[in-house]
């Protein structure tokens, strides 16, 4: 989606396939070395503890929720919203799940989808006061923050239920089931192989394509690199999570999710439809878009993921409490943010949030392995937050001031009506 | 009443006085050569086309352009001046007052009146002080309003009377009113008239901008014309003994539209066939302000294979008009009905005028046109999505030929389908505007200023792209305020003034001068 290509002639081509790769999504890439830099480092600062089976079974279990809502969390923002109740909302739901598993009785498979029936609702409640009546997010997710921690306090009268049955436990903490041979534990095998060759197929999926519609497209050298690059990573990292209980049912709920949410933004005209809203709303109006509903819809989504992400966090702690989820919504944005989403609306990738939630998440861990107090880890954060945005504004200035032909000035980007000052003219 | 100004009126040296100015903007030289001479007690009326440079001489003049950044010699009173921003030119009395206002809403009227101009003592504001020099300034301009209330709650008119007054605050000599009537309803713009011939009596030089003859007729003591960034002549507007002026008004028209048509023009070839469009009795209001006409009755039919051009000076109501009927994007529509091969259209959304064959390519292309943090590719099939998608699932490889055909159609230069249309230049950011709307392969495209800020080369191509689309048989209405442009591009011509069509003539038989007559047509009477 950036240009990182201030303007060679046209006729300029790095060399290789992979240069342009790189850069058309430097961006992208940078954030995937910047993950790599910070794992290195804390798996040396760690002396190894990082990359253990175990430890990353617990990077995956102790960051599901966050990654849910971050998926969430980059369309609000692609929108050019925010949303702050998310930490609120996660609560709720988890209370009110809570609830109905324990003072109702009611099974798990029905609480599941009533609580995310719940969390949908409380997004339509929220994205009806900023799509329709035009409140601005931040002031309706402010109240809404304050709406649904006081209700999980009602809601738990102020103390914790728990236990919790275990039906809905291993949702947070089961593991895939199946044989083990030789200490590895088969399914997960094959589901990293299944991965792989899904990820290659559409790889090469698209290259066909390319060639039948008379695109360019890399050579087949540098694909078929590509490709081994993806099974040997997809591979070691089944092979490790294999050593210990296997992929946890987390996990698969979690790569359904990033797969189908990058899906949908990358191939759908839905998806479209979110990145042309958030890049200019007006635009998006005059092009035929019902822009107003596109944001009710991110705001439902949002709900309903957030009530997710609840159940996680519940299931996990195997208790409901009014104190849940406090700050999940800062973890959320920070990681949107991280993961390249611009603060304009209108850019970001699913994957970019994934990729600032694990950033987010292996701070948090690194950190806590090596024994810095959360005083160190705060303040950390807050600075990588704070420069991966100034890098990226940086970045960002600089490829326009090189690209644009008459350098513009800055405009009233929303609804701005009028003609554009400065120019000549009368 | 008059203010002890030692020049007087009439014979005296000129109170302001701007020779040679030149000013150049990438791509553009807006003004080349201007000179203009401006008597203490006199109303000097400057006219000319959208482009002719009248409002960047004002921003010269003002400081809105500092001193350094364009070439000439500016006089006031006598002493030379080199203004580097606004407060330094109205330190010398000189105070523009812009089409938009540029008051704070929420604060009151004499504190607007005295922003960054506080009677206050150590920083601590003298209310008393305050408030009885606004009360006084407001009966200068004749305001009968409270000095505490918010600005927001008064009228437009108001407002504007408030901005003047704010200006007399500053002891104003020079005050530039720039189109201060276009905001305003009737009854309001003969109460400005008045105060600015008043004004006149207490020895202010008033530069009246203003597209409308008639009320520079009514008001200015001289006229100066402009014309493609240069000073054509400055009239002198006698009046008779009952106050009649005698100016000859078709001078001033021939100096304002005396541009030459040494522009190429497409010929025109095909066919025009029968009626496939047709607007009746289009009415629409202001989106906010209430009862404010923009498009009042406004009717229009377009053929098969034509090209009809919609002329009309800034604030018309063109844009409004074309706006409303494209889903009702602007304003509040009141009545009137869109038809289709003679029936009713619905077209009450952007999405149920795409599906009608309506195409709409807005005037402000990097506002309403584009995403500009998106790629050609993108931008180009934003409009017709279900073109390239199967069950809501993008085709990426069906995008990719079916747009790189359009904008090859449209001869796009740019490093590719994924260079982000930021980047581009303004000549080929609208060549993706175009592609977006041709992608849809409209019945119906209209065009809002297609060709503004574009180079000569970039221009003579889009208006190419348009004749071809005519020729294959699609309706266009072309909306400019580029007299050649219509002349040379347009099938049939409709003029619009003031929210009303003021006169539909065939191409052919149009020239310059009519169309400037029935532009400026204020009242009705053409």
């Amino acid at each position: 989606m950036n240009s990182t290509d201030p303007g060679p002639s046209p006729r300029f081509r790095l060399p290789g396939a992979l240069g342009a790769l790189m850069r058309v999504n430097a961006r992208q890439y940078g954030m995937v070395i910047a993950l790599v830099a910070i794992v290195v480092l804390f798996e040396i600062l760690t002396g190894g503890l990082l990359l253990t089976p175990l430890n990353i079974t617990n990077l995956i279990m102790q960051n599901s929720y966050v990654l849910i809502l971050a998926i969430g969390m980059m369309m609000v923002i692609i929108t050019g919203h925010i949303d702050l109740s998310v930490g609120s909302v996660v609560a709720f739901t988890g209370a009110v799940s809570a609830v109905m598993l324990t003072s109702w009785g009611l099974p798990t498979p029905v609480v599941v989808p009533l609580a995310l029936l719940l969390g949908a609702l409380i997004g339509a409640w929220q994205g009806f006061w900023i799509a329709y009546v035009r409140v601005p997010a931040f002031i309706v997710t402010l109240a809404g923050m304050l709406v649904f921690r006081g209700a999980t306090m009602a809601v738990l009268g102020g103390e914790s239920i728990a236990p919790l049955p275990e039906s809905l436990r291993t949702m947070a903490s089961g593991f895939l089931p199946g044989p083990e041979v030789l200490g590895l534990h088969l399914p997960t095998l094959a589901l990293g192989a299944a991965g792989a060759a899904a990820l290659v197929w559409i790889q090469w999926r698209q290259r066909s394509r390319a060639r039948r519609h008379g695109l360019p497209m890399s050579s087949t050298a540098a694909a078929v690199a590509v490709s081994a690059a993806y099974t040997a990573v997809i591979m070691v990292f089944a092979h490790v999570l294999a050593g210990y209980n296997g992929l946890p049912l987390v996990g698969l709920m979690l790569i359904a999710l990033i797969a189908g949410y990058a899906f949908l933004m990358r191939s759908t005209t839905t998806g479209r439809r979110v990145y042309a809203v958030g890049g200019s709303e007006q635009a998006a109006a005059l092009s035929g878009i019902a822009t107003q509903r596109t944001t009710f819809w991110v705001f439902v989504n949002m709900g309903a993921l957030s009530a997710l992400a609840g159940l996680v966090f519940t299931a996990r702690l195997n208790s409901a409490t009014p104190g849940a989820g406090t700050m999940f919504e800062l973890d959320a944005i920070a990681a949107a943010f991280i993961g390249g989403a611009s603060a304009g609306g209108g850019v970001g990738t699913i994957v970019g949030a994934v990729i600032g939630a694990l950033v987010m998440g292996v701070l948090n861990n690194g950190m806590s392995l090596i024994g810095l107090g959360v005083d160190w880890q705060q303040l950390i954060k807050g600075l990588v937050l704070l420069l991966a945005v100034a890098f990226d504004v940086h970045n960002k200035r600089r490829a326009q001031s090189a690209g644009s032909v008459a350098p513009t000035r800055s405009r009233n980007r929303r609804w701005g009506r009028g003609r554009s000052p400065g120019g000549p003219g009368t | 009443m008059g203010e002890p100004h030692n020049t007087g009126t009439g014979g005296t040296a000129p109170l302001l006085l701007m020779r040679d100015i030149r000013k150049g903007f990438p791509g553009v030289q807006a003004l080349d050569g201007v000179s203009l001479s401006v008597r203490a007690g006199t109303v000097h009326a400057l006219m000319g086309e959208n482009g002719a440079g009248k409002s960047t001489l004002m921003k010269v003049l003002s400081g809105v352009h500092p001193a350094g950044t364009h070439t000439g010699e500016i006089l006031v009173g006598g002493e030379p001046a080199a203004f580097t921003g606004v407060a330094d030119s109205e330190r010398a009395g000189i105070a523009i007052i812009h089409q938009e206002l540029a008051l704070v809403p929420h604060l009151s009227v004499s504190e607007n009146m005295f922003l960054g101009n506080e009677r206050s003592h150590r920083g601590v504001i003298d209310w008393g002080s305050t408030h009885a020099q606004a009360r006084a300034l407001l009966e200068r301009v004749g305001l009968d309003e409270n000095p505490a209330t918010p600005v927001a709650q008064l009228s437009v008119g108001a407002q504007q009377l408030v901005e003047i007054a704010k200006a007399l605050a500053k002891s104003v000599r020079v005050l530039i009113l720039d189109e201060p009537t276009s905001a305003l309803n009737e009854a309001e713009s003969a109460r400005l008239l008045d105060l600015l011939t008043e004004l006149r009596g207490q020895g202010v030089a008033c530069i009246l901008i203003s597209h409308k003859l008639g009320e520079v007729m009514q008001v200015s003591d001289e006229v100066t014309v402009l014309r493609d960034g240069r000073t054509v002549e400055t009239l002198p507007v006698e009046r008779d003994a009952d106050g009649v002026p005698s100016v000859a008004e078709d001078r001033i028209i021939r100096g304002m539209v005396g541009r030459d048509l040494d522009q190429r023009y497409p010929d025109r070839a095909g066919t025009v066939g029968e009626v496939r469009f047709e607007v009746r009795d289009w009415t629409v209001d202001h989106p906010v302000q209430a009862g404010r006409r923009m498009v009042d009755g406004a009717s229009l039919t377009v053929r098969r294979g034509e090209v009809v051009g919609l002329a009309g000076l800034m604030g018309a109501g063109r844009t409004e008009l074309a706006m409303s009927v494209f889903g009702r994007s602007y304003g509040r529509h009141v009545r009137g009905t869109l038809h289709k091969d003679g029936r009713e259209a619905d077209t009450s959304t952007a999405a149920r005028a795409i599906a009608a064959g309506l195409a709409y390519v807005p005037e402000d292309r990097k506002g309403l046109g584009l995403v500009l943090d998106d790629d050609v590719r993108h931008n180009t099939s934003l409009a017709a999505l279900g073109r390239i998608s199967t069950r809501g699932v993008l085709d990426p490889g069906r995008e990719a030929v079916e747009t790189g055909e359009t904008t090859r159609d449209m001869r796009l230069r740019s490093h590719g389908p994924t260079q982000v249309v930021r980047t581009l230049s303004g000549g080929n950011q609208q060549k993706v505007v175009l592609g977006k709307w041709m992608f849809t392969r409209p019945d119906l495209l209209i065009l809002d200023e297609p060709t503004r800020g574009i180079d000569v080369g970039a221009k003579y191509e889009i208006h190419l792209i348009v004749r071809r689309l005519a020729e294959a048989g699609a309706c266009v209405l072309l909306i400019s305020s580029e007299l050649p442009e219509v002349l040379g591009m347009s099938d049939r011509i409709y003029t619009m003034c003031e929210g009303r069509i003021t006169g539909e003539v065939p191409g052919e038989a149009a020239d310059q001068e009519t169309l400037m007559r029935l532009m400026t047509a204020t009242g009705g009477a053409a």
